[in-house]
């Protein structure tokens, strides 16, 4: 029996130990601030995280993450999550604040809803930036530049492939764009099931011609190699190519459609009171309005965006002349259709 | 004496101990959650039970009576859990668009109402007076659901409870997901067997290399891996820059963005797990049965064909099962260097699992690949026992 009592005391050593070290760590974690990795992390890195690390003389965890409403409720619903605050997508900021995800943000801590724009505002999250998804183009492979989403189905005109991100989400906006639908009208259109219908008839036109991309880089390198002449893109990545690597990628204002990401705190976060205030340094005008000299994005704070020098205004989704025949994203259409158009759009895929 | 072989046992039992426990905590606990979430279905129920009593002598047909409505209606003003309330809307909302807005808005009205008023659902909202909201909540309330499992064969459950097909592609995925590992598969076995034939003969610093060409790649990310061959594929990449030069194509071929891309790529980044089983069990054979075999007059054809062949078997069989299982998850590779066509079925999972939280569904496409692949790894079993293949 010596053998058996001494695997015993060494199995409940070792299980001792263990729950000393989780224990240790979860009552001792540094607040953990979560956004979408890349030049834009490195960018909040300097004039967030760093400087409110300095401000409370306590580090501050940073992680970056893909995004999806499945990754919060799965942090969540464990109990005590290991992420305090983090960058959500409209959807994300909706689903979670019906379901109760988030804690409630403290808009006097802020300074008042009215100094944020109005779509920047809500009761679980914080406008962190705005940011657009347009037609972009290699301006130096291009000779005539494309000007609207019937350009961009116009293979005669402008022939080669083009790219466009895998999934129904922009893709049924933008054919319905092609198609002739002002954009104020899309999601009144889309909202109907003979509005779905006509733009995945559109979206058939162009299917032999799409290169379907996944991941915020690849349109770039696409258009960089010229494997497509047009792509669907991220405005503060276009901006940030053209700045780092000298290309002279362009975007299409008008029949873009702009997001607002937001900052919310997770349920039952433990360092709830520190992740407020380091969402109300992130919000400071001064703080920040220095984003937009890293990565072309819009500033949700007013103050923030007026003392935006007007070099960088011009690259800026917010900016009145770029806001002309833009539209922003209808968060409650995706929460409420995602699932189904979804389906129907891997459905339409596999055909 | 006697008490030896007990004691024996015992302290067997304690040393296999923490594998039995990793296993159940890691492997047989997490399939049994899958299996049961793909299957439960009792969120709706726990939040609105008094409409899942009225609603439960509903035929179906219409509208539901006066009865049902005003249970709702009491659902919606007590109290609920928040987290509890959103399950049972994104589990509603997942089979009929637009519950979310719906309930939402309706529990909000109900809520503001002065207690004691009728309230009036189609005057808060007209989907009220449609049947089909209404019958997705009468679907939902029993305790379990084979609504997910149909779903992953594109199959759903008609208003009138028959079976139906559903707009929804995952059955193609499914025999694509198949298609591209078997594929896969196959292509490496015919790359790795030579490959490995070749180092297992070689020595000294020849077979380093060799065996430094196969491990290296393997300690390097995948995602690098598949980025490089996004460099070379590409219509102004390497490889086509190369063949217009030479003059052997005068347009750059299609080699990425395609099934080709996602067959080149996996091909490359599961080669390892083809190779080295192989080279092990070809180090296990002693290196003078091909001269015995050509000394008794067999050709090099014949010997290889009768002598080492069928000793290198296993190996390809092993290194076949791996290639083939680690090949079903893909999903990182497809993504980046496939085409629309080319999706594999783990992105249609991570889709439900990450991005819209329903777990049941993500719980039954998982269920099925796992039966799938488990009745396949039968048929294999049975072949790889049967004495042809064996060559015996």
């Amino acid at each position: 029996m010596k053998v058996t009592s001494t695997l015993l005391r060494i199995g409940g050593a070792g299980l001792a130990l263990g729950l000393m070290v989780a224990g240790g760590t979860a009552s001792a974690r540094d607040l953990t601030v979560v956004s979408w990795g890349g030049n834009y992390q490195d960018a909040q890195k300097k004039i967030y995280f760093e400087p409110f690390s300095k401000k409370i003389g306590k580090p501050v965890l940073d992680e970056s993450w893909d995004g999806g409403i499945g990754v919060i409720a799965a942090k969540v619903k464990a109990g005590v999550p290991n992420w305090d605050v983090v960058q959500v997508e409209t959807e994300e900021l909706e689903l979670g604040c019906a379901d109760g995800f988030y804690e409630k943000i403290d808009w006097a801590a802020l300074g008042g809803k009215d100094k944020f724009l109005s779509a920047a505002v809500s009761d679980c999250g914080v406008g962190a930036i705005v940011w657009s998804t347009m037609l972009s183009y290699d301006a130096d492979r291009l000779k005539t530049p494309p000007t609207s989403w019937a350009d961009f189905w116009d293979t005669t005109k402008f022939p080669g492939k083009r790219g466009f991100r895998r999934g129904p989400k922009y893709s049924l906006e933008f054919a319905l764009m092609a198609d002739g639908v002002k954009p104020e009208e899309v999601y009144k259109v889309l909202g109907t099931p003979e509005g779905v219908d006509r733009a995945f008839k559109k979206l058939d036109e162009l299917k032999p011609n799409i290169v379907w991309w996944e991941a915020g880089a690849q349109p770039l390198s696409l258009l960089a190699s010229g494997e497509v002449v047009m792509s669907t893109a991220y405005n503060g990545r276009l901006a940030g190519i053209n700045k780092t690597e000298g290309k002279n990628f362009q975007g299409v204002w008008p029949g873009s459609i702009y997001a607002i990401d937001s900052w919310v705190i997770l349920k039952d976060s433990p360092n709830a009171k520190e992740a407020m205030n380091f969402i109300a340094f992130a919000s400071e005008p001064a703080n920040q309005s220095k984003l937009p000299e890293y990565i072309a994005y819009g500033l949700p704070n007013k103050e923030a965006a007026a003392m935006v020098p007007a070099a960088l205004q011009k690259d800026l989704p917010t900016t009145e002349a770029n806001l002309t025949g833009a539209i922003a994203l209808d968060g409650a259409f995706w929460v409420d259709n995602v699932e189904e158009l979804t389906k129907r759009f891997n459905a339409w895929l596999a055909k | 004496m006697s008490g030896s072989p007990a004691r024996g046992r015992v302290s067997a039992l304690l040393l296999v101990a923490p594998l039995f426990l990793f296993l159940a905590a890691f492997f047989v606990w997490p399939l049994a959650m899958m299996i049961a979430v793909s299957v439960t279905d009792g969120t709706v129920r726990q939040v609105m039970p008094e409409t899942a009593s009225a609603i439960r002598s509903w035929d179906g047909s219409g509208l539901p009576p006066a009865q049902v409505q005003e249970a709702l209606i009491a659902d919606l003003r007590a109290p609920s859990e928040q987290m509890a309330f959103g399950d049972a809307v994104r589990r509603l909302n997942s089979e009929v668009s637009g519950f979310r807005t719906l309930l939402g808005r309706t529990a909000s009205a109900v809520r503001d109402a002065p207690p004691g008023q009728p309230v009036d659902l189609a005057g808060i909202d007209p989907r009220w007076g449609e049947g089909r909201y209404w019958q997705a909540l009468q679907r939902a309330m029993p305790n379990y659901t084979d609504r997910n499992l149909l779903a992953a064969v594109d199959l759903k459950r008609d208003t009138d409870g028959s079976i139906a097909a559903d707009v929804s592609a995952n059955r193609v995925i499914m025999v694509r997901t198949f298609t591209i590992a078997a594929l896969v598969t196959v292509l490496c076995a015919l790359i790795g067997l030579p490959y490995a034939m070749i180092a297992a003969a070689s020595t000294g610093w020849v077979r380093n290399v060799m065996l430094l060409a196969v491990l290296l790649p393997l300690w390097t990310s995948l995602l690098v891996r598949t980025a490089s061959w996004v460099i070379l594929l590409q219509n102004e990449g390497l490889i086509n820059k190369a063949l217009l030069a030479v003059g052997i194509v005068d347009q750059p071929l299609q080699l990425i963005f395609n099934r080709t891309g996602v067959i080149i790529a996996m091909t490359h980044v599961l080669l390892p797990f083809m190779v080295l089983p192989i080279y092990s069990v070809l180090l296990g054979i002693p290196r003078n049965l091909m001269p015995a075999a050509s000394s008794l007059g067999a050709s090099r054809l014949r010997a290889f064909w009768h002598v080492l062949l069928p000793m290198a078997l296993p190996g390809v069989a092993s290194g076949a099962l791996l290639v083939f299982m680690v090949a079903l998850g893909y999903y990182i590779t497809p993504a980046l260097v496939g085409g629309a066509e080319d999706q594999m079925i783990s992105s249609v999972i991570a889709f439900f699992a990450t991005g819209t939280a329903n777990w049941g569904m993500a719980g039954a496409l998982g269920l099925i690949l796992l039966v799938t692949t488990t009745a396949l790894y039968f048929v294999y079993g049975r072949l790889s026992r049967s004495p042809n293949m064996v060559g015996a």
